[in-house]
């Protein structure tokens, strides 16, 4: 046993409706990670009844981290924590129990961007070097790539994330979240057994997007039409993944990278994943998509920003650990990045 | 010959009837659904044209067009001689680079006030000929409108053009864009599009229905 001689970064997520505990090695290797779900009756996300959750299971989700990681409080070496961007409410309750474990404990605490861990746990478990990433998720659509420090964004939703997107249209269509079975997956499972394809609104604005229109169109053609839902599905799904696919085919052409790093919750969609594959393939490019335990909000993620971050320096004193709630991506330095 | 090979279509230098012309074509991609695919294609063939020719009522170059093959989903236009402005705008002196955005601007402007939307302003769509002028090319993914909305995701994207691939001197570049477009405009709608592009970086980032 060579335990003593390793360091752990304990990491905490509560950008959204995750609470989620990750226990990372300096080595890499992710030793726990412990998630509770906010559910609401109505399926979407209130964020200060979300933070009640959150506060609600911080020592629970904590104890089983680190019983789970085979390891003490005293051992953990960093605190990290999701400081934006996200909810206020939510990432508050996250940095309040990361700034007091830190304190307690009088290690380092370290803030780190949660878009930015998005993509590193996709680099990390991919193994992809200096990838185009396309991040889809409940709150975010972004496509970013690596250039001169920063990752920059090149395109993005102008209005709704695409997991929002999926969301409210499969809410509509009343459909309920199952415990570990989120609406998005039903959405894709009737989807594959859809036939009829349905045009919806594409809107594609050089490398951004915009799904407002396209999602109040297939509203209202599942009010006001006989279509079958799986029907309805195929064909949502066919529009916004192609939107997603063409921007991020642009963003490929432009860059020249020779990888594609498909991250987020969205990222699990079989459908999604086969469409850039057929991208990445024809620009002679390696396509990785991020394993499915990595790709929800989770904390293993953030404990990993909290090595790198660490490692090049990025201290965060506690009178300055204030959450950002509209952080951009493109304002983080990424040292560990060469070139 | 192969010019570009885009995502939204492929570019290619021929010989047509004695001239050097691109022939812009929109070849069928695999990851999307036929049905899916046949419609983006030969809408965005037919709008293009349409497009450009008004862009040249409004005062601002663009490519002639020689055919339009819409079954085929190919444009034939005139190549144009000159350099992207991408590649060049580091090579100029910060004024000249502010002279150029500023012309740059005017033409936005003067598109804008015309109704037309480019839709994919970015410096590699801007070519200086050697005489000095700037050819707009690309319109594929460009509209007919004149509302606020559509004329500020237009400058937003050429503002987040300069952030991505001039980042040193994306704040002056862009800023020197506004001022043209202003000269065009006047200052009263360039103002509230000023707003506008700030209200459409905030939605794009991390907003949850219940926060927005």
């Amino acid at each position: 046993m060579h335990r003593s001689a390793m360091t752990y970064c304990l990491g905490i997520e509560s950008t959204a409706d995750d609470f989620s505990v990750g226990i990372v090695t300096f080595e890499g290797e992710a030793l726990a990670n412990v998630t509770s779900t906010y559910m609401s009756e109505s399926g979407g996300i209130h964020p200060r009844e979300a933070a009640q959750h959150h506060t609600r299971v911080v020592g629970k989700v904590l104890r089983e981290a680190l019983r789970k990681a085979h390891i003490e409080p005293k051992d953990v070496e960093i605190v990290a924590f999701s400081q934006g961007p996200g909810m206020g409410p939510c990432l508050r309750t996250g940095a309040t129990a990361a700034r007091a474990l830190a304190s307690y404990l009088d290690v380092p605490l370290m803030g780190v961007n949660h878009l930015v861990a998005h993509i590193e746990i996709g680099r990390l478990a991919t193994g992809a070097e200096d990838p185009v990433t396309l991040f889809v998720s409940g709150g975010n659509t972004i496509v970013a790539a690596f250039d001169v420090g920063r990752y920059r964004i090149f395109g993005e939703t102008l209005d709704i994330a695409i997991g929002n997107c999926i969301d409210v249209f499969a809410r509509e269509a009343g459909l309920r979240p199952e415990e570990g079975l989120p609406v998005a997956a039903m959405v894709e499972e009737l989807a594959s057994r859809g036939v009829v394809f349905v045009p919806l609104p594409y809107t594609v604005k050089g490398m951004d997007l915009s799904f407002s229109g396209l999602l109040t169109a297939a509203t209202e053609l599942l009010r006001k039409t006989k279509y079958r839902l799986e029907d309805l599905c195929h064909s949502l799904q066919e529009g916004i993944f192609s939107m997603l696919t063409e921007v991020t085919e642009r963003a490929l052409a432009h860059t020249e990278k020779k990888e594609v790093l498909l991250t987020g919750g969205v990222a699990a969609n079989k459908r999604l994943q086969t469409m850039l594959e057929i991208i990445a393939k024809e620009h002679e490019a390696r396509f990785c998509v991020v394993p499915k335990q990595f790709a929800m909000d989770n904390g293993t993620m953030i404990a990993w920003m909290g090595i790198l971050a660490y490692q090049h320096g990025l201290k965060v004193p506690i009178e300055k650990s204030f959450v950002r709630l509209k952080w951009r991506l493109d304002e983080v330095d990424v040292p560990w990045m060469k070139r | 010959m192969l010019l570009k090979k885009g995502a939204e279509a492929s570019l290619f230098l021929e010989q047509w009837h004695g001239r050097k012309v691109v022939m812009k074509k929109r070849l069928p991609k695999k990851y999307r659904l036929p049905q899916l695919d046949e419609s983006i294609r030969s809408y965005r063939t037919v709008h293009e044209p349409q497009l450009m020719h008004q862009s040249k009522e409004a005062g601002v170059p663009s490519p002639t067009i020689f055919l339009v093959d819409v079954e085929e989903a190919n444009i034939v236009m005139e190549f144009i001689e000159g350099d992207q402005v991408k590649q060049i705008l580091h090579t100029l002196t910060t004024e000249g680079r502010r002279k150029l955005c500023s012309y740059i601007g005017m033409l936005i402007g003067n598109l804008h006030k015309h109704g037309i939307i480019h839709g994919d302003l970015t410096t590699s769509n801007m070519i200086l000929t050697p005489h000095g002028k700037i050819v707009f090319v690309d319109f594929g993914l460009g509209e007919f409108s004149t509302e606020l909305e559509a004329r500020g995701v237009d400058l937003h994207l050429m503002k987040r053009a300069f952030q991505s691939t001039h980042y040193k001197y994306a704040k002056e570049g862009f800023e020197a864009v506004m001022e043209g477009y202003s000269d065009v405009t006047g200052k009263k709608l360039a103002e509230d599009l000023l707003k506008k592009i700030r209200e459409i970086e905030e939605r794009g980032r991390y907003v949850s229905r219940e926060e927005g």
